[in-house]
């Protein structure tokens, strides 16, 4: 499975990376994929994730050509 | 044009006047317009500001701000209503966000404009990174939306 990875704002700098690809094999959740591209890095509290645009939890399951971003809270507006 | 996140300076109340053209093309006769301007200040935590860059999620930020727009219409009874935001490097006194309703009824436009900006500020993928005299720094949290009073 291949999965787009995106990172947003300051974990964007903790990471050092803000958009990348990885393939997959097996059950992977929003959290595993996390630790697959991110390492020892523990993810920041607050942290939000989404998967293909739309708000999820990161026990998400991750599909083939899924989209999953990670990103702090939001300070628009 | 009824949500838009623009990378230029824009002027809130021309692009108003402008899309209230474009909405009601016979004159916007519906009883209650409500509007919300964000500015950006030139002071936070107690340092002052020289500018801010405001990074977003582009496709899911289109998408946020076309549901909570799309909610408001169903939720309440609205006429239309307007959504511009704003991304790139921004300066003091510059508009960042435009929140505005039509209606019949000034609740329904009050109620409506409040809540639109309450959602955009909690869920809508921006962040602010502001440059200070010395160095930059992430903003991390939004101010509340409601006093004590």
């Amino acid at each position: 499975m291949q999965i787009k990875i995106k990172f947003f704002a300051s974990l964007a700098e903790i990471v050092g990376c803000r958009e990348t690809v990885i393939t997959i094999e097996g059950k992977e959740t929003v959290e595993s994929v996390w630790i697959q591209v991110a390492g020892d890095r523990p993810i920041p509290d607050g942290t939000l994730c989404a998967i293909n645009r739309i708000h999820c939890e990161f026990d998400k399951e991750v599909k083939n050509n899924d989209e999953v971003a990670y990103f702090p809270p939001m300070t628009g507006g | 044009m009824v949500c838009k996140i623009v990378e230029e300076s824009f002027e809130p109340f021309a692009t108003l006047e402008k899309c209230q053209k474009e909405i009601f093309v016979n004159g916007a006769k519906v009883g209650a317009n409500a509007i919300f301007v964000g500015t950006m200040r030139d002071f936070n935590d107690g340092e002052s500001v020289e500018s801010l860059f405001l990074e977003h999620y582009p496709e899911m930020a289109e998408k946020v701000l076309s549901d909570i727009r799309a909610e408001a219409v169903k939720r309440w009874e609205l006429d239309e209503a307007l959504i511009v935001h704003r991304v790139g490097r921004i300066y003091p006194g510059d508009a960042i966000v435009l929140v505005a309703t039509w209606a019949s009824h000034r609740a329904h436009a009050f109620e409506s404009c409040r809540h639109m900006m309450e959602i955009l500020k909690s869920d809508a993928p921006f962040w602010k990174k502001e440059r200070l005299k010395e160095g930059e720094r992430w903003v991390t949290k939004n101010t509340s939306g409601v006093t004590s009073l």
